[in-house]
Order: C-alpha cells, then structure tokens, then sequence
C-alpha cells in the first residue's frame, strides 16, 4: 500500500490528537508502521493543535509530515496556514463550520463537511473530529470499517467504552456526507 | 514478529516502562517539558511494582537523591530536558567520583538558557564532553525510535553496572512525544549483577563500605583517576554502537543521530533513487563514540556530512575519528527547528555536484 502521510489541525479540545490516534491504530491494526506526532506546546484547550500521522509499509523516518497526502482542518488558522501544503494530488477535508472561503488549489481534492453543525443536528456533540476521519475513510480507503471500529475500541479508554457506539455513529454519518 | 504485541507508546512513556522492566525501582525527578510524561508514567507505576517515585523539590535533590540510592546499591535513575540537566551536572560529577551506576534521562529541548520547548540536539557537548567537572566520562546512548527508547534502557543500566558510573538516554522531545508501535515486556529480566561495594549495611558481618568521591591526596585523586580512565579505554574499544545504512559501496555517508538520523535516513533513501551513492552512519552510542565505524567508511566514501539539530557539535568527533582525512561538512536547524528531508537532500545533491 502506498505511504499515507497525513496532517490534522485545529484548536486544542476539538479531538485534533484523538483523530490522529484513531488512524495510527487502524494502521498498527492492519499491520503496517506507523507514527503519531503532536505539535506540543504550553497550551491546553483553546491553543492551536496539530498532529501529524504516517502510515508505511516501511519504518516511518521522518514523523514530521510537512507535505500532507491528506490534510483534516477543523478552524480557520489551520486552513489558512497548511492549505498550501498538502501535497499535489492530495486531499484536503475541511470542517466547513468551522472555516469560511474555499481553496483556489486545482491540484487537490478539497471536501467541505459541515462536521460541527451535522454532530449538533444528530446529537454527537463533540464528535465532529471522528465525522471528518469518516469523510476521510470513505474518500481514501485506507481502513476497513472493521479496523476502524477496532482502532475507536482501542483509542477509547477502557471504562468508556459505551462510547464506542456514537463514535461509529459519527464515522457512518462522516462517510456518507 | 508477532504484530499482537505490537502496541503504540509514546517514547517518554515507553522508555519509563522499560525500565522498571529493568528492575529501575527508584525515580526521582522533577517535571519538565518536553520529558513530563516520563515522570507522570512512572508516578502511577512505580508504586504498583513497589518501587519509590519521588518528585524532588528540584533537579539538584532529585539527581543527589539517585546518588544516594545508587550507592545503597539500588537501580535508581532520573530524568529531565536541557535546562534541568545542567542543574544534575554536579551530583552527576559526584557520581562518576564515586563510582556509583546509574540511569540520567535528556529528553532534549532548544537552548541555552531556558531556550524553548522544541525538540533539540544542542546537549551533545555537555553529555559527550562535559557532564560535569573534573576527568570523567559518562556512557551516552542516542535513541533513535520510540523501539530504542526501549531496548536501550536494560542495556544503559547493565553497562553502568558493569563498569560502575552513571549512563545517559540522550533523547529529544520528538522521540520523547511521537507515538510509534513497540514491542515491550514478556522478556526474562536478568537479575542486575551483585554490588558488594553499596553501602547498604554491614550488620558486623564485613567491613563497612564507604562511598567518596573526596581525596585530598594529589596522588591518592591521580592514581584512582588513572585508574578510572583504563576503565575508559576498555570501554572504548569494547562498547561503541553504530548502525550502518547503504555504506559498505557510498560515496557520500551522512552522519546523524537520533531524531536527525531518521531524517537523514529519508533522504538518504531519495539519494540513492537518484543514483547518489549516498549512505548513513547512525551512532547508538556517542560516548564512547564509534570511531572505528567512521575510519572503515572514509577508506572508501569521498566525504561525510554531519546532519544534527544543533550548530554542529558531533561534527567534532566525525572529524577526529577520520582524522580530517575526508572534508565533513555539517548541515543544522536549531532552536527546536527540525530539519526535513528535503533540505538534507539538497545537501547530498550539493556534495554530489548536483550528481542525478
């Protein structure tokens, strides 16, 4: 399978760091290497958050992924700042809630989810984050939905695992959007 | 390999509980970013294997508590980042006076000073050259993977054993925050080797031990450092670790570790896609440094160019080792700025003479 080198960004809070779990473990799920990177920094909720996740057959070198295959933005700094990065041919999926204007970028795939306002309609607030890893899964493939319902049982702490449940909800609802 | 047991770690994280798989049963500490989860980790798993997680009032009683269970005889270790590893510099000399083993973790950030929080490799210098005052050495390993992380630890701590001073994991924020699948634990620890020198108590059964690193006899000092320093010899011919990737026919060998070397890995890879005999000599160990791994290679390669996340300081010891038989050029980013595989690409192509 090809390498998939993808970047996640947004404000701390809004799951930024769980989304990219949630791909490293259908990764690590499926057997191939992976790696979870976040941006750190003294900010907690509210501060910008990116991660970037890769996926390889081989061991993954550089964990920094600066030319994204496939970027998820979930606020307006992130688009403004990484829509120019992603690589050509890439795909790029934007909580459009979230972020106003559209890219002029001809080169990639861009997809407009209003995710916070589809998760407030179907009453899985807070799960924004996991519709856009479903736009994701259904515009690339990279997982089946048996591995990512196993890598959501994986990434969900084990005493809240009664939330496994609206997260594939939320995966359904971002794959079908 | 068996994928089941694969699990994904962060490095910080990985590393704490390699240790304790290593029989570590004392961590003392004090928190810092970018290592914290190192700290956090041990805080709620020391306790339930019946070891002693203490968060000191600062570095300085954090590295003279390790001191001190170090000379009782225990597995004791520590860890920080960059600025509070200059604070351990003296319990560190202590120790290598004393002759005490014992674990020190860098989970290194941009300096000098407070510097940033981003990850660095500017503490090079200070682990390979100058832990603390006075003649002495530390064992340094340089992690590579959140994997490493984890097999190095048992190693660190046997060879600190072994030859009684204190080891060093010199990490960096992106090995100590990136998450990577691991495998971990279900291995037979061996039981760490007898210390009859500890001072744990003779109860009238042998003659006390003492634990010094005092000696006001000029003599005395020089004999014992003399003697000290034979253990540093043979360490240096036995001990070095390197990994090398495409350079038994290159022409042009990268020489990184750690968080650069896995960069430098990725373009060393495109080089060869473009026909660039290009290789990399990745140091497990920089203290004691691998020297004969980098005599072999300038037999055949033209030259090396040393890729680190400082201003250039392993260049240095590249260059003695070859003994500037071969020009080594150096490529760095700084401050917590990491390089990306395309600029140390552009450096090959550029040794290479724009070679395709």
């Amino acid at each position: 399978m090809k390498d998939l080198n993808v970047l996640l960004a947004g404000f701390g809070g809004q799951g930024i760091l769980f989304m990219g779990k949630l791909i490293a473990y259908a990764g690590l799920i499926d057997g191939r290497e992976v790696s979870w990177l976040p941006s750190y920094g003294p900010e907690m909720r509210g501060g910008t958050a990116n991660c970037s996740v890769c996926l390889s057959d081989e061991p993954v070198c550089s964990p920094l992924v600066t030319e994204p295959d496939i970027l998820i933005v979930m606020n307006q700094p992130s688009f403004d700042r990484f829509i120019g990065s992603v690589a050509p041919g890439g795909i790029a999926i934007i909580d459009s809630s979230l972020v106003g204007g559209k890219t002029a970028r001809e080169d990639i795939s861009s997809f407009y989810v209003p995710a916070t306002a589809l998760a407030g309609e179907k009453g899985l607030q807070g799960l924004a984050n996991i519709i856009l890893v479903g736009k994701m899964l259904a515009e690339t493939r990279f997982c089946s939905l048996d591995t990512m319902r196993a890598a959501i049982e994986k990434a969900v702490p084990p005493r809240k695992q009664n939330l496994v449940a609206g997260n594939m909800r939320a995966v359904e609802l971002g794959m079908d959007s | 390999m068996n994928m089941a047991q694969r699990v994904l770690m962060k490095g910080n994280e990985a590393l704490a509980q390699a240790a304790i798989d290593a029989g570590c049963r004392c961590f003392f500490g004090y928190p810092i970013t970018p290592q914290t989860e190192l700290a956090a980790y041990m805080a709620k798993q020391m306790p339930k294997v019946g070891g002693v997680y203490l968060q000191a009032e600062s570095e300085i009683a954090a590295i003279n508590m390790v001191q001190g269970a170090a000379a009782a005889g225990v597995r004791a270790m520590t860890s920080s980042s960059s600025p509070g590893i200059s604070l351990k510099t003296e319990g560190i000399s202590y120790m290598c006076g004393s002759d005490l083993p014992a674990l020190i973790v860098n989970v290194q950030r941009g300096g000098p000073g407070l510097g940033g929080i981003q990850p660095s490799q500017a503490d090079y210098w200070q682990a390979t050259k100058a832990p603390g005052h006075g003649d002495l050495h530390i064992l340094v390993f340089t992690p590579s993977s959140v994997q490493e992380m984890v097999d190095l630890v048992g190693k660190a701590f046997d060879l600190a054993d072994k030859y009684r001073m204190p080891a060093m994991i010199l990490a960096d924020g992106l090995l100590g925050q990136m998450m990577e699948p691991v495998e971990i634990g279900g291995k037979e620890v061996p039981v760490p080797a007898a210390k009859p020198w500890a001072a744990c108590g003779h109860r009238n059964q042998r003659e006390h031990n003492i634990v010094n690193s005092l000696y006001l006899t000029a003599s005395e000092l020089e004999d014992l450092v003399k003697k000290r320093f034979e253990r540093y010899r043979e360490i240096e011919a036995k001990e070095p670790l390197c990994e090398a990737y495409l350079v038994d026919d290159a022409d042009i060998v990268v020489a990184a570790y750690g968080a650069a070397a896995r960069i430098a890995k990725a373009a060393v890879r495109t080089a060869r896609e473009r026909g660039i005999r290009a290789g990399l000599l990745r140091p497990v160990t920089v203290w004691p440094f691998p020297k004969k791994d980098f005599q072999a290679a300038a037999r055949h390669a033209s030259r090396f160019l040393c890729v680190e996340m400082n201003m250039g300081q392993m260049v240095d010891d590249v260059r003695l080792a070859v003994e500037c038989s071969k020009p080594v050029g150096f490529f760095g980013t700084t401050g917590g700025v990491i390089p990306t595989p395309a600029q140390v690409l552009e450096q090959i192509e550029n040794l290479s003479g724009g070679a395709r």
